[in-house]
Parts: structure tokens; C-alpha cells; sequence
């Protein structure tokens, strides 16, 4: 994995030092709550109903057992023993106080982390495919390209004032697994009819209260033009995005308004008068950046014999790994889903064993999922019922990977200021009752998300299944959607009809699978049944 | 660093000309008039209008009427990389958590609402031993560093 050299360290120590100044000038009353909140935004800092929240980079969510060690540390010293995973490949901590956020983003850059940029209206920590490096579906490594895209976007000095925040994702295998065309910028590294590799540029997707799906802008930039294609594009947002209303701003509304192709002319436009500007790295910085991803060494000829003679650890083999490019080898995924349990909430104790047995079976690397579970990317084959046995005895061998159980919710009405309505417990809830009426494995891949408001940040416009917390006068209520998907046969979600209250939103998700168990027909998943049946018989099971 | 207090107790240049003496005009007016060598460039002008005109132009004022609006940062790097040589001087709710930034992109002359604080603003502008990309301000990336 990528690697501080001089140059990533001083940048990062000196971003400490100017927090800690500003933090400082606040205190002093030299800065005005509104003049500091962007400057804390910009470090992770967000005000929340109870504490500050502080949210941690991790780039495209990779990190060694070293980094998993100091976030567990960090959740012991300066908070309340967890951390919570977040749907853009971060960890948030909900529980810290002003005064601790200069050590603790001190304690980060010892181990070359930060909070740099996890919020605010500029360029956003940068996602990727969780098994980047490591899938067999894969055309190369994305990772390359999204920390040469990080390099870039720290602390631009053009774009640290955008009309709002901006967040990019990058793939490079057919298979989406970044929810890439639900960003502001999705690229997906491609080859062309010559072999050679470039990047496909998707601009004007999102979610939050307007959904839209990015249209392809360009379908092949050349990879020596990387930087300089997504600068013109962040320069034509930058100069014409709306700045009138914040639920305007987004390049969604943008490039929807002024239409794909004339927002893709003037981009064009832009690049092809930044070409002469040399803002490009050399193709030996790209180079240099590839060499820190290069395969670890997979021993040749390791087995790919299970013994499936335990039935809970055949299931949580069916369930959790995924297919890897080298033989003998999968990735391995440890639910943070368990039946009951908070999604994406991990103790500092469950950390640091994570930390520990990616050191021990899988090259020391470990990587966040935007679904809010911990990949172990390289792991023989040979070794998964010993990780399985460890993982089980600390209560992190949940077999629910992409059922029902395995539900993205986000901290709704128990932590965020701007929740209209609680996610967690109504995930808790839902895990509970398709555990308890042993439903998940009928239901097969099942893809459920929960969202405490409009904002979205729990994707619910994307879920197979998805629930929106809203306000009715003064009563928490939950809006049920259908068939969405924020994998290659992208979707958005629609609105079964009226909603329904805590207990009765639980029944109602019971009610939608049942319609889909009746209804599917061979090797159907429920969102390939609603994409077939429609709308109208969930509609009659649920409001007939 | 130069203070005007005489004439401007806020002005704050890192240039030797002389200052401008007559007062901006807005970007149509300048655009009708041919007489004018300072112009205010507001968040919603497009700054390219004034490239054909930049060899009249000595003064450039782009307005920051909130610190958060950053269309102004986009303003100033076309002028830069049109060439233009004048002064580029960023006017309004220009604070100094902000100015470093403005100076990469090319500002040169700072003219804030409320008074910087002198040693806050010398912090800010020694803030950063290196920079990540390229921009009006010519520093050398990092980029380049690691590959010279």
C-alpha cells in the first residue's frame, strides 16, 4: 500500500500545526463559530446532537494493521471505545471534544492518516472498489489512480470553496462495487481498442435529496491527462455550479440544468486550454505511486481445498469471501452487521484483532467497505477456518454478507444534527426479525439501506430495498422505496406509498420479501423480481 | 510587504509598482469604457471577457462578498495563466485562513473588510513547506520535486 515519503509527511504535520492555530484563534475569539466552522469542517470536526464528531480519512479505504491499531487507540483515549465505519470507506468518532482534535489528528499523522478534507464543500476523501488488488474481475489495480487523485485534490487552492461538498470514486472492473455513477466524479479506468488503459469519466451523479445517475461525459481520457481532465471539470462546477441554494449546489444539478452536453463542452473546452498549463504530473509520478500496490508475494500452488465439513463455517465461506486473482487465495469479509448490533460499530478490542489477523493471514492489509464491513483482502484459502474460529470467538463471524442483515444505515436521530428520524434501531430491528424468522438465506442477495433524512448519507435511493426517515409532525415515520442498486445496473429507488411507523416499517420490509418470495421465478434476487412484476403487487401486499 | 496606511489602513500588497489611484469599475462598464486600468470582478462575471483587454489592465479587484463563494479563486487563475502581470487584488471577506491559498492562485494585494492580523497572516503564508499541485503562484509541486 501507498507509503509517506517526506513530502506526504511534511504536508500532513503541517496541517496539524494549522488546525491546532486556528483551533487556538477560536478559542481566543479570533475566529467566529462561522468563520471556523469550514476550517474544522475541512478537518472532519462536525458539531453533532450530543459532541463533536470527527471523521478520519481513510483513502480509498486501505489501511495497515499499524493504522487499525492507532484508530482503535484513538477511540480508547479520546472517545468511548468504538468507532463507527462509514459509507465513504472513513471511520467517525462520536464522542470527542474540541480541545483533544489537534492530539488526535497529531496521533493520526504519526501513523500517516488525517481528517484532511472529510468534510466541508471541497474535493472529498476519495473512494475505490474494496477488492482493489485483489478481484478476479478486475482489469488493474484503481488504487493508483485515486491516490494520485488525492495527492491532487489536498489542499487545492482553486477548489476549496466549491459551491459544495464534491466526491469521487474510482473502479476499474465492469463489477461496481463503489457505487461509482452515484458521484460527483465516477471514473472507471478502462481499455481501449489499442490496449491502451485510460479513465471513463462520469460526472453529475449523487444522491442526498435530488438523485441522479452520472451520465458519461468522456468515454476514454488518456491516463497522462488524468489531472488535468478532472480539474477542467471541477473548474467548470467551481465557476458555474449554483451557490443560491445549498440544495442546489451539487454538479448533479449543475450538469442536469445546463445539460450533459453542454457542460461536456465546456469542460472540454477548459482541458483543452489547461493542456498548455503543465499542471499534469509526469508519468513517472503515476509510476512511482503504482509500485507501492504491486501484488504482495501469493505462494505458488496454494490450495484451494475447503473442507465444508462445519456447516457455520461452509456459510460463512459461501457467504463472505469473494473471488481472488491468484490462485489458492480469496478476500475475506468481517461483518460489522451483527444480528442486533449498530452497522459499521466496532470496539477498539475488535479493531485491534482485525489489525492483528490481517497481519497474520492477509499481507497486513485490511480495507473498509462502503457497506460498512472490513475486508481481509489476500487470505489462502488454506487459512479461512482459523481466521473464521478467531473471528467467531469475538463475535465477527456474522455469514450475512449481502442479505438483508447486511443493512447500511446512518447514525440518524441518536447522533446527526440533521436526522428527522433514528436509523440504527430500526436496523437493529429488521436484523432481528429475518434472523429470527430464518428468512435471510430465502431471501439471498438482498440489498437494504436505511437513512435517518433526505440527505441520504444511508443510501436508501440505492438499496434493493430502501427506508427514509422522515418527520410527521413531530412523529418519526418511515417511507418505504423499491428497487434501487448502486452496482453496474445502477438504479434509483421508488416510493411504495404512505409511510409507516417504527414497528410497522419492520413488518412492511417483511411484507415486500414475502411478495418476492412468492412471486420470483429460477435465480431471481428481489431486485431483479420488482424489475420484472413492478411496483403494483408490494403495493397490494402492503396498502391492499 | 508594502502598507498604504496613508491612503488604506487594510491594503496589503506584495508588489514594488506603484498603486493604481483611481477606483475600479465594474467589468460591463469597463468593457464600454477604454479608458479605465482597474476593474471589479464580481462572482458571477466571467473573468475571460477581460482577456482580450489584459495589456490595459494594472489593477484587477475580484470580490469576495462571502469568504465561502470561491468562484474569485477560479477568476484569479485565468487571468494568471492568460498572462496577465497587473495587480490582482482580492477585496471583501478575505480572511487569513484563506489568503495562502489566494496567493497560489495568483493573487498579489489583499484588501480584506476587517483588518488581518499581521503575525496570524506571516503564520499563514510560511504555512505550507510544499504544495501538491500546480498553480498561478509557479511553486513547484511536489510532483516535480520527486521526479527533478
Amino acid at each position: 500500500m501507498y507509503l509517506y515519503d517526506q513530502y506526504d509527511q511534511a504536508m500532513v504535520d503541517a496541517r496539524v500545526a494549522e488546525f491546532r492555530d486556528q483551533a487556538q484563534r477560536r478559542l481566543e475569539g479570533k475566529l467566529t463559530e462561522d468563520q471556523f466552522k469550514p476550517l474544522r469542517l475541512m478537518n472532519g470536526l462536525y458539531l453533532q446532537l450530543h459532541a463533536y464528531m470527527l471523521r478520519v480519512a481513510i483513502p480509498y479505504g486501505t489501511l495497515n494493521s499499524r493504522q487499525m491499531h492507532a484508530l482503535a487507540d484513538i477511540a480508547e483515549k479520546y472517545d468511548r471505545g468504538y468507532g463507527h465505519f462509514t459509507t465513504r470507506q472513513n471511520i467517525q468518532y462520536n464522542w470527542i471534544k474540541l480541545e483533544d482534535a489537534g492530539d488526535i489528528l497529531a496521533d493520526l499523522a504519526e501513523v500517516e492518516m488525517h481528517a484532511i478534507q472529510t468534510s466541508g464543500n471541497c474535493i472529498r476523501n476519495i473512494s475505490s472498489d474494496h477488492f482493489a488488488g485483489a478481484a478476479a474481475d478486475e482489469l488493474v489495480d484503481p488504487r493508483p489512480y485515486a491516490e494520485l487523485l488525492r495527492q491532487w485534490s489536498s489542499f487545492h487552492p482553486e477548489f476549496s470553496y466549491l459551491p459544495r461538498k464534491f466526491k469521487i470514486a474510482v473502479i476499474a472492473s465492469d463489477t461496481d462495487r463503489a457505487a461509482m455513477r452515484l458521484h460527483d466524479i465516477g471514473i472507471q479506468i478502462v481499455k481501449n481498442d489499442a490496449g491502451e488503459l485510460g479513465a471513463a469519466f462520469y460526472v453529475g451523479g449523487g444522491m442526498g435529496r435530488t438523485p441522479m445517475i452520472a451520465p458519461c461525459i468522456k468515454e476514454f481520457v488518456p491516463l497522462d491527462r488524468l489531472v488535468t481532465y478532472a480539474e477542467a471539470c471541477l473548474r467548470v462546477y467551481n465557476r458555474h455550479g449554483r451557490r443560491d441554494n445549498k440544495y442546489k449546489a451539487r454538479i448533479k444539478i449543475l450538469v442536469h440544468e445546463m445539460g450533459a452536453e453542454e457542460y461536456t463542452r465546456q469542460v472540454d473546452a477548459e482541458f483543452d486550454h489547461m493542456l498548455s498549463q503543465g499542471i499534469e504530473p509526469p508519468f513517472a509520478e503515476l509510476e512511482r505511486i503504482r509500485t507501492f500496490f504491486e501484488d504482495p508475494l501469493f505462494e505458488e500452488g496454494a490450495s484451494a481445498e475447503i473442507d465444508r465439513s462445519d456447516p457455520d463455517f461452509a456459510l460463512w465461506v459461501d457467504r463472505n469471501t469473494h473471488a481472488h486473482k491468484a490462485d489458492g487465495y480469496v478476500s475475506a469479509v468481517i461483518s460489522l452487521k451483527p444480528v442486533g448490533g449498530i452497522p459499521g460499530d466496532a470496539t477498539s478490542e475488535q479493531m485491534r484483532l482485525m489489525a492483528d489477523l490481517a497481519k497474520d493471514y492477509s499481507f497486513d492489509e485490511l480495507r473498509v467497505m462502503h457497506t460498512q464491513n472490513i475486508v481481509l483482502p489476500h487470505v489462502r484459502v488454506a487459512d479461512l477456518h482459523a481466521l473464521w474460529t478467531a473471528l467467531e470467538e469475538a463475535g465477527l463471524g456474522s455469514s450475512n454478507l449481502d442479505t438483508i442483515e447486511d443493512i447500511i444505515a446512518c447514525p440518524g436521530l441518536d447522533y446527526c444534527s440533521l436526522a428527522n428520524a433514528r436509523s440504527i434501531p430500526v436496523a437493529q430491528k429488521i436484523s432481528e426479525r429475518f434472523a429470527a424468522n430464518g428468512k435471510t438465506e430465502a431471501l439471498g442477495k438482498l440489498k437494504l439501506k436505511i437513512s435517518g433524512c433526505i440527505n441520504a448519507c444511508g443510501h436508501h435511493h440505492a438499496g434493493h430495498i430502501g427506508i427514509l426517515g422522515v418527520d410527521k409532525k413531530g412523529v418519526e415515520n418511515y417511507q418505504l422505496l423499491l428497487g434501487g442498486s448502486e452496482a453496474e445496473d445502477v438504479s434509483l429507488a421508488k416510493i411504495t406509498g404512505p409511510g409507516f411507523d417504527e414497528a410497522g416499517i419492520v413488518d412492511a420490509v417483511e411484507t415486500a420479501a414475502d411478495v418476492y418470495l412468492r412471486e420470483r421465478e429460477d435465480g431471481e434476487r428481489f431486485l431483479d423480481t420488482y424489475r420484472r412484476i413492478g411496483m403494483a403487487p408490494f403495493k397490494e401486499a402492503l396498502y391492499g | 510587504m508594502d502598507n498604504l496606511s496613508s491612503e488604506n489602513d487594510t491594503l496589503i500588497r506584495y508588489r514594488d509598482d506603484e498603486p493604481v489611484d483611481h477606483a475600479a469599475v465594474t467589468v460591463d462598464s469597463f468593457l464600454d469604457q477604454s479608458s479605465a486600468s482597474a476593474v471589479r470582478v464580481e462572482p458571477g462575471d466571467d473573468a475571460r471577457e477581460l482577456l482580450p483587454h489584459l495589456e490595459r489592465l494594472s489593477l484587477v479587484e475580484v470580490n469576495f462578498p462571502a469568504f465561502g463563494d470561491g468562484r474569485g479563486y477560479s477568476s484569479a487563475q485565468i487571468l494568471r495563466e492568460a498572462g496577465y502581470q497587473g495587480e490582482l487584488r482580492a477585496v471583501g471577506d478575505v480572511l487569513v485562513d484563506q489568503v495562502a491559498y489566494m496567493r497560489r492562485c495568483g493573487f498579489d494585494a489583499f484588501d480584506p473588510d476587517a483588518p488581518l492580523n499581521e503575525a496570524d497572516l506571516e503564520t499563514a503564508l510560511s504555512r505550507w513547506p510544499e504544495v501538491y499541485q500546480g498553480a498561478a503562484d509557479k511553486r513547484t509541486p511536489i510532483w516535480s520535486k520527486r521526479h527533478a
